[in-house]
């Protein structure tokens, strides 16, 4: 469950974001569009803790996450948050499943191989768990992302442009698995994009203006 | 698990790595082996001038002086008469005194006249057969009895001078004790008796004079055989006396006393062999400067390895800060990877450092007789190394890992 009330923000006092107030309940889809330059990415980003607000709050399990320390936030993003971009960022000298594994070792101290090694599966990847981020394709990349994000069962899964990179296919297959990944993860899934695709995807939807 | 990202980002791009390793590897190996050398080399010198406070040896280079007589690497700067030294040997200021008398050599090995006390002074203990009591019998060093493959019992003819020069093959000389190995300088020496060298070379007047104990240099005189001795002595000659004193200001006073009443001088090895290290310490600083040098250049080499890849790592970063991370735990790990390479380098250049000295003791056994034990670690002086070497792998990391941990993750995100 993720809350957000009065949220805004300037980068340098003269554009001032004004972001909606929205709700996003577990296991429920909501799809944020708008045009470039609204403030789609600067809405993730404050979402997820990596920017402050000028003013506002964001609630993430009744906790609002702009009260928390630096390392606090860090970890607390970690582990209730599954961050999804728009393009696929590995740590390339660590394989596939050690890319997927590092996630769950910075939230807990511990790999937790055997999840990492069933999400990968569950996406269709059994067979690259040993390759290097680099020597697959930009589908089988984006896939991995989603695995890394879910292997510590967030409550919000925050995905920034997923399909854009994809062709028609795999946008509506990836935006499909996104839903049914965050009911089965009882997460909240917000996706923030551009991409006309998804609009019939998704039952709610905001559009920043 | 940050230390295993590491260790595969240290691996991932290996060029960079392996120069850095290399650079580091070069400058620990060079301070290394210094630091081994003057080590052992002082050591070595330190104890071969132990109970020795003056040489007594004929006018010249007082540093020749000690160098042919204590440690056999100079040929000496000449000889002295016996019946001069003699007067100071029995001295009621000296507590012992070694007289020595070189004269031939076998197969490149001294054979030196002197007494027992000789052996005794570098902790030479017979490990077979007995101490050479009569003229041409001979005591041999440990060494020489492995490298030669002589046993008690076996004749030998020396040479005079350089090796092939002229043999006396009217003496044989004849093992009859074999010292232990004791890792000092007597392990390569040839000890006869003092008459035994004097005899061989005196062809003018072959007379009887072995029986007697000149060689004997105990404190007592023999007042009853000395108008005898006396006239035996004329013509005798040592090549130097090694003496202990008694008297600290003898120890001072002789230096200046002996050149100016006679025709020998004094001179004190801990003040030649000081001189020494000073002199050659320039050279190995020189040496250990660029080594330091080696070594900051190879902090810059990490530093820019580092720092350029920080352009293509900060999505890396930035990746690990959105499923967790700290900015401590990226700080850390650049500058653990800073470490790997540094300790890396250490480990090589300790053992490339110890290899080098092995080649070195070799090359320096066949032409000083001198040995150096690659295996011995000079803790203070190499933990002090590995600091150092520590400390330039911080630094370098330094403004690379400031930069990881201050890295704006939004910004990065937004403009990728």
């Amino acid at each position: 469950m993720i809350t957000v009330k009065n949220l805004t923000f300037s980068y340098d006092h003269t554009t001032v974001f004004q972001f909606p107030d929205l709700q996003c309940a577990s296991t429920e889809g909501l799809l944020i569009t708008g045009s470039s330059g609204k403030g789609k990415t600067t809405l993730l980003h404050l979402l997820s803790g990596l920017l402050q607000p000028t003013t506002g709050e964001v609630t993430i399990d009744s906790q609002n996450i702009f009260h928390l320390k630096d390392s606090v936030l860090d970890n607390f993003r970690g582990k209730n948050m599954g961050l999804i971009l728009q393009k696929s960022y590995f740590v390339e000298s660590l394989n596939v499943l050690e890319n997927v594994e590092v996630a769950s070792w910075l939230v807990s101290q511990k790999k937790n191989t055997s999840k990492a090694k069933q999400l990968l599966s569950n996406l269709g990847l059994e067979d690259h768990w040993y390759k290097l981020p680099s020597e697959l394709s930009v589908g089988q990349q984006q896939r991995v992302n989603i695995a890394r994000a879910l292997i510590n069962e967030p409550k919000v899964i925050l995905a920034d442009e997923p399909t854009s990179s994809l062709d028609d296919q795999n946008a509506i297959i990836v935006a499909q698995l996104l839903q049914d990944l965050a009911k089965e993860y009882q997460a909240a899934l917000l996706v923030v994009t551009h991409d006309q695709r998804l609009k019939d995807l998704f039952s709610n939807q905001i559009e920043l203006s | 698990m940050i230390g295993k990202i590491a260790w595969k980002n240290t691996w991932f791009k290996p060029l960079n790595t392996v120069l850095s390793i290399i650079l580091l590897t070069a400058s620990v190996a060079i301070i290394t082996v210094i630091i081994l050398l003057q080590k052992q080399f002082e050591d070595q010198f330190n104890k071969t001038m132990d109970n020795v406070d003056l040489v007594l040896g004929a006018k010249g280079s007082p540093l020749q002086l000690v160098l042919s007589s204590l440690y056999q690497i100079d040929a000496p700067p000449g000889n002295i008469s016996y019946s001069e030294a003699k007067q100071w040997m029995h001295h009621p200021f000296v507590d012992t005194a070694i007289p020595l008398a070189y004269g031939d050599n076998y197969m490149g090995y001294k054979i030196v006249g002197t007494t027992e006390d000789y052996i005794h002074k570098f902790d030479g203990v017979l490990a077979e057969g007995k101490s050479n009591e009569k003229d041409f019998e001979v005591v041999i060093g440990a060494n020489i009895a492995s490298n030669l493959d002589l046993k008690i019992g076996d004749t030998f003819y020396g040479s005079h001078g350089d090796v092939n020069a002229e043999v006396h093959e009217d003496h044989p000389y004849t093992i009859v004790g074999i010292l232990a190995p004791t890792g000092q300088l007597i392990d390569n020496i040839i000890v006869s008796n003092i008459s035994s060298v004097w005899h061989i070379h005196e062809h003018e007047h072959d007379e009887e004079m072995i029986a007697d104990d000149h060689h004997h240099e105990e404190s007592d005189v023999h007042d009853h055989d000395h108008e005898e001795e006396h006239e035996h002595d004329e013509g005798k000659e040592l090549t130097a006396v090694l003496l202990k004193l008694k008297n600290n200001m003898a120890k001072m006073t002789w230096q200046r006393m002996i050149p100016q009443n006679t025709n020998m001088q004094a001179a004190s090895p801990a003040l030649e062999i000081n001189r020494l290290f000073a002199l050659f310490g320039v050279g190995l600083q020189a040496i250990q400067y660029l080594a330091y040098g080696i070594m900051l250049i190879s902090g810059i080499s990490i530093f820019v390895a580092l720092y350029n890849t920080l352009k293509e790592r900060k999505y890396e970063f930035a990746l690990l800060r959105i499923h967790g991370a700290s900015k401590h735990q990226l700080f850390g790990m650049i500058l653990i990877e800073s470490l790997f390479l540094c300790a890396i380098g250490y480990i090589f250049g300790m053992i490339l450092g110890r290899v080098a000295l092995y080649f070195i003791s070799l090359a320096s056994k066949e032409e000083f007789r001198l040995t150096f034990n690659p295996f011995e670690i000079v803790w203070e002086k190499e933990i002090w190394l590995l600091t150092i070497t520590l400390g330039v792998g911080v630094i370098a990391a330094l403004i690379p890992a400031a930069k990881a941990y201050s890295l704006n993750i939004s910004k990065t995100l937004a403009h990728a």
